[in-house]
């Protein structure tokens, strides 16, 4: 392309991301601190914002280790692992990725509700899993199961046995081989799955909304106390609310990393396939 | 088939332990993580099609043919559809300028992109809603209009449709652009002949998953759509409104009509990849 193009270029590129991501995300942080910071520290602190944010952080907590000790059991399972309908549970895997949030409460309440297959066997034995904490715990998992399988796997298949055999044949457990071998390894694909969850899960409202009943200072998560915010007149809280949520986010994403790279790694061919560790991400300086 | 570590099996010492081994690779494994699966997603799914279908398929029909739900699945279709086309046409300007321009500052750029991705989905509507909606200092109102439900959907979409072209591009042999240049060929016609044949598949895949996302988006959309029946209301909000009425086997046969459709989006694009050997990107 001649230079004459580079200047349109720019000005397509830079602004559509102008108006469609900076500038609105930048208003909602000038909205939270329009009225001082004291009005917004105020709006968050009140018990059911509070309330909001520790339940959020609880899901969290819950949610993605679970997430996490699945994605790596499955991708490792698949990895190494062939047995009948294995390709059948790799396809299933994505399922979340494929329905809409919503949906996913829905099929929920489906099974674990008041009407649901194992509504009545649940009620029996006095465990609410809807409108409380199970339900949205589950809820927030089963939308971000698929993201550590997703980026763990391709690693998996690309590093092969032969370290793992090797720590095997000098007798190393399989835990032991685990432990120094495979994580190591996966260390980072995993850290970006992890983040991928996290963020998920921090920031989960489809599915959760549909679950949870949004019971003020009971079963709201803090995207759903972002949306009561909205709708009944507290914007100052919702403004508040999303910038804490927004920061969360970008900590996660900068304490376990993004890595904008590793997509163009993927791409090329398979013998400059290998992330290693000592590899510093930068974004396409090509 | 056939051992899955063949080494472990070549040590003599390391029967017993071959054999906890195959148990945790074999049984234990599979069965602990399809269980959890299952009850999170396999399970659930299924409750929602035997839902859809308990009262026969006349009242599933009843309940897709319905004036709301037809009207709330079409304008999540269209709007989908074009938000698609349109973000993987402005995903390829700014792959094009991540990738073959220089300028101070590219890595911030490249976190913006991303930035859709991280964001809470409903953090997303709100900022939407600040800037264009009734308060907007732009004095643009698109609240309650399908333009919001659009906008809404471009935002969430666009990593998708960046990334899936990016990695694309930035391997792309420059040569050929070049002997096609010297050759006598136009910018329009190195454009045409020589970079989009190449992209395509990138743009196709980042479209297919853009459209996928955008048909079953809901947190961003609902703050700036206001849901109004028959004018904004997308079939997640639908299904939304159908389970807070307590009408399930309506919002499972709805559920139904939009699993059908992302699983026939995903599967194309599965089938694409493969012809094209792609690798994912998401």
């Amino acid at each position: 392309m001649t230079a004459r193009w580079r200047w349109p270029l720019r000005v397509v590129a830079f602004g559509y991301l102008a108006l469609l991501v900076v500038i609105p995300v930048g208003s909602v942080f000038y909205r939270a601190f329009e009225h001082g910071f004291a009005t917004a520290w105020d709006a968050v602190t009140t018990p059911d914002a509070l309330h909001a944010l520790f339940l959020t952080l609880i899901v969290v907590l819950i949610a993605v280790p679970l997430d996490t000790v699945f994605g790596v059991g499955v991708a490792l399972i698949l990895a190494r692992h062939r047995f009948p309908g294995s390709w059948l549970l790799d396809a299933l895997v994505d399922i979340p990725l494929a329905i809409s949030p919503v949906v996913i409460g829905l099929s929920l309440i489906l099974v674990y509700g008041k009407s649901g297959w194992f509504g009545n066997w649940l009620a029996a034995h006095g465990i609410q899993v809807i409108f409380s904490l199970p339900g949205i715990v589950m809820a927030s998992a089963a939308v971000a199961l698929p993201y550590v399988v997703r980026e763990v796997l391709p690693v998996l298949l690309e590093i092969g046995t032969e370290q793992e055999q090797a720590a095997a044949t000098l007798g190393a457990g399989p835990f032991t081989t685990f432990r120094r071998i495979t994580l190591p390894s996966i260390r980072r694909s995993l850290a970006y799955g992890v983040t991928l969850t996290t963020a998920r899960v921090l920031g989960e409202f489809g599915a959760v909304v549909i679950v949870s009943g949004a019971i003020a200072g009971r079963t709201q998560t803090l995207t759903l106390f972002i949306q009561d915010g909205i709708e009944n007149l507290n914007p100052t809280g919702a403004y508040a609310g999303a910038v804490i949520l927004a920061l969360l986010a970008l900590l996660v994403l900068i304490v376990l990393g993004g890595d904008p790279e590793r997509r163009k790694r993927r791409w090329r061919s398979p013998s400059d396939q290998f992330p290693s560790d000592s590899e510093t991400p930068s974004l396409s300086t090509t | 088939m056939g051992l899955s570590v063949p080494a472990l099996g070549g040590v003599p010492a390391g029967r017993g332990r071959r054999r906890i081994d195959r148990m945790i690779g074999r049984v234990a494994g599979p069965s602990l993580a399809v269980t959890y699966l299952s009850l999170l997603v396999l399970l659930p799914v299924a409750a929602i099609l035997s839902r859809a279908l308990s009262g026969g398929f006349g009242a599933f029909w009843q309940a897709v043919s319905q004036p709301e739900a037809v009207a709330a699945l079409k304008l999540t279709l269209v709007c989908s559809l074009g938000v698609a086309v349109f973000n993987s046409l402005a995903g390829l300007v700014i792959a094009w300028v991540l990738v073959r321009d220089d300028f101070p500052g590219k890595r911030v750029v490249g976190a913006v992109i991303d930035l859709p991705f991280a964001l809470p989905t409903v953090v997303a509507g709100l900022t939407l809603l600040t800037l264009y909606g009734p308060d907007s200092p732009f004095g643009v109102n698109v609240a309650g209009t399908r333009a919001g439900i659009v906008l809404a959907l471009a935002f969430v979409t666009l990593p998708f449709c960046v990334r899936s072209v990016q990695p694309v591009l930035a391997e792309l042999d420059r040569e050929t652009e070049e002997a096609a240049a010297s050759l006598g060929a136009s910018s329009a016609t190195v454009l045409r002949r020589v970079v989009l044949p190449s992209v395509a598949p990138g743009m196709l895949a980042g479209a297919g998953l853009a459209f996928a996302r955008a048909i079953g988006e809901f947190g961003s959309v609902v703050l700036i759509s206001g849901n109004l029946p028959f004018k904004t209301e997308v079939a997640s909000s639908w299904i939304y409104s159908l389970s807070q009425s307590d009408d399930l086997s309506a919002a499972a046969a709805v559920s139904v009509v939009l699993i059908a459709i992302s699983l026939a989006v995903l599967i194309a694009i599965g089938l694409l990849r493969r012809r094209f050997e792609i690798d994912e990107t998401v």
